[in-house]
């Protein structure tokens, strides 16, 4: 009898309670309410994917459509966040961060250290993430490893509709600047949402399936993808286990050395482009940290280096998929014997 | 309507004498000691343009927040931020205004209301829209100002904000500081348009040109556009036409001026002369009241510098702190 939500309607429950409790708590987005000026229906999309259909009714002028106009708009929630509101601002695509990046790696995430400590900008920037869609380069990207990179930013990217909520939650309540990724191809995604309000700390990675035999790490989308590699290698005889890092900044690390400490090998799988990615961040440091417990060399499953293609045949063989990991995971194991 | 020094209360205007008279003094000991060579990084003065500050801010209170530029001292003075801990700062000491860690370019108040000189050329209009936004809904009245330079008043972050600023009819006043120079480009290569006030029609705001030596003017006009704003009426641009008295940069040899430019602007375009001038022949002020106050800034000054030289550094513990509130 648990209730079940998609991903779209529990990031929609998420805001809605939020903006319920935090009369401080403004949203403000292209399309967020959609219709207005014009003669038509307003609320008419809710999100250019519809996520945030309803809340105007509700919310009224605390959900602002805005011109297109991403450095303007970003800019705005960031400095309204410094004066003691919490904005939560949708970027639509992620890809578009390029319009408006200043805003968000010299502004947001720098205030409070360039402050001496004086600033808190409790901002939430959502944006879409990731391939898979057919929507081409521009639309596509996952630019997780560019936030991640950036100190004082947080980044998050929930794989499923509880995560989505409790971590928006948490996102909307923390008071730190969030980049909080949703996958556009998750949205319809239906899974176990509790009614009441609740938060998920940040840096708490899920083991979303237990092994001994090797630690997959992964986020967003490709936990899936990583739970169908596992279940194949199951009928194989191999264990894998399944790590779903929830956010990237803050990272939690220890579980998963922890994890490579008792299965002695590790995949990496990150949907973002192969260079300097999450997947070379994690392997760099359980090299560093754990290469005792190591009993092969890391692998890693990634899209290759290049832009995300149109054509369908070519988007698929460009994402990482259940294939492509559960190879990994047994070049990891090739020479041990069980 | 002219602006006048009998419009004025006259301990505002002793006071306004003092803010910019304790501009000025900050920015020509920073010359002297920056040329000294202790101080680190980089430094861009804002002598020269001090009646636009004043003239602007002398209007707002600690509610009201203003997003500043890279050439910000001047704002920070304006807007109450404490000079002995803005010179701390600018030697990257603790006790700095930033505990050292942001320095010239990053000095904040944000109690105060002041979000931050900028690194980042038109960052800051962005950031006062969202100010702006914020006191919309705070209900109290409170505005926002976003300075500019008149080179980045061409990024599309101020360009966007003109019109973010429009669409949501935000408490905020744009001022373009037109002091004629982005960096070493002049004013008249960079922008096409004869002024900034055709560029706010452009994006339905009203606009305003002052002379922005003349503090009287700015002070009248800023009071004008800060009132619609307070009231409800929207944003507007004013446009402050001024003169820099130093370079870009500490340390720039300033070929691109004209012959004799620089003598003319300070013998003819200096703002605190023309201040003194107007008071003194008005008979608002006499000239021992403004010699007390003069003598005042520069021991306050002084002091400032002998502190800042004195204050510790900051140590390696506070290289890792106060990068998130928690992580």
């Amino acid at each position: 009898m648990a209730r079940k939500l998609s991903i779209r309607q529990a990031i929609n429950e998420a805001i809605d309670q939020e903006m319920s409790r935090d009369p401080r708590v403004i949203m403000m987005g292209e399309d967020i309410v959609g219709g207005h000026g014009s003669e038509g229906e307003i609320d008419c999309w809710g999100g250019a994917l519809g996520v945030t259909k309803g809340l105007y009714g509700k919310y009224g002028d605390r959900l602002l459509d805005t011109p297109l106009s991403e450095s303007a708009y970003v800019g705005a929630a960031i400095g309204a966040a410094v004066c003691g509101m919490r904005p939560i601002a949708e970027l639509q695509f992620i890809d578009f961060m390029g319009v408006c990046f200043d805003q968000i790696y010299n502004q947001a995430a720098k205030f409070r250290y360039m402050f001496g400590g004086k600033a808190q900008t409790p901002v939430v920037i959502r944006a879409m993430i990731g391939a898979g869609f057919r929507a081409a380069a521009q639309h596509s990207q996952m630019l997780t490893p560019i936030f991640t990179h950036i100190p004082g930013l947080k980044v998050v990217c929930p794989s499923n509709p509880y995560d989505a909520k409790g971590l928006l939650i948490q996102a909307i309540r923390d008071n730190d600047p969030v980049i909080f990724g949703e996958h556009k191809v998750l949205y319809g995604i239906e899974g176990e949402v509790p009614e009441a309000s609740y938060a998920i700390p940040f840096g708490e990675a899920n083991i979303v399936r237990d092994g001994d035999d090797c630690t997959i790490v992964t986020y967003g989308m490709m936990v899936h993808r990583a739970l169908e590699a596992a279940a194949l290698l199951e009928k194989e005889g191999i264990d894998a286990e399944v790590i779903d890092l929830r956010t990237l900044s803050p990272l939690d690390m220890d579980t998963i050395l922890e994890s490579v400490e008792r299965t002695g090998r590790l995949v990496c799988v990150d949907e973002a482009s192969p260079r300097c990615n999450i997947a070379t961040d994690i392997s760099a440091q359980v090299v560093q940290a754990a290469f005792a417990a190591l009993q092969a060399p890391i692998m890693m499953v990634t899209p290759p280096h290049v832009p995300v293609p149109f054509s369908p045949v070519l988007e698929d063989i460009y994402l990482p998929d259940s294939t492509k990991i559960a190879a990994a995971v047994r070049r990891t194991l090739e020479g041990k014997r069980h | 309507m002219t602006s006048h020094p009998l419009a004025l209360d006259p301990a505002a205007i002793l006071q306004a004498y003092r803010t910019m008279r304790t501009i000025r003094e900050f920015e020509e000991r920073l010359h002297v000691e920056f040329a000294a060579g202790d101080m680190p990084g980089f430094v861009h003065l804002y002598a020269g343009e001090e009646a636009s500050a004043v003239g602007i801010i002398s209007h707002l209170t600690d509610a009201d927040r203003i997003a500043s530029t890279h050439r910000g001292h001047g704002h920070c003075i304006a807007k109450g931020v404490d000079v002995m801990a803005m010179m701390k700062e600018i030697y990257g000491r603790k006790g700095g205004s930033c505990q050292g860690k942001g320095g010239s370019m990053h000095i904040a108040d944000i109690d105060k209301g002041m979000l931050g000189a900028n690194g980042i050329l038109g960052a800051g209009a962005p950031l006062a829209c969202g100010a702006a936004l914020a006191a919309k809904y705070q209900g109290k009245g409170a505005v926002a100002i976003n300075f500019v330079g008149d080179g980045a008043s061409n990024q599309g972050t101020f360009l966007e904000s003109l019109n973010l600023a429009a669409v949501w009819n935000l408490p905020i006043v744009f001022v373009v500081e037109n002091n004629g120079y982005a960096e070493a480009t002049s004013r008249n290569y960079g922008v096409a348009v004869d002024s900034f006030v055709d560029r706010a029609a452009g994006f339905g705001l009203p606009g305003i040109a002052v002379d922005g030596t003349d503090f009287f003017a700015v002070h009248e006009a800023a009071g004008e556009v800060i009132r619609r704003a307070r009231e409800g009426g929207g944003p507007s641009l004013m446009e402050c036409r001024m003169v820099r008295f130093y370079g870009h940069f500490e340390g720039d040899a300033q070929g691109y001026r004209g012959p004799g430019e620089l003598e003319d602007i300070r013998a003819n375009r200096d703002c605190l002369k023309h201040f003194v001038a107007a008071v003194t022949t008005t008979g608002v002020l006499g000239a021992a009241a403004l010699a007390a106050v003069d003598a005042e800034v520069a021991a306050l000054i002084d002091r400032a510098v002998i502190e800042a030289k004195a204050a510790p550094h900051p140590v390696a513990a506070d290289l890792l702190t106060d990068v998130y509130v928690s992580y």
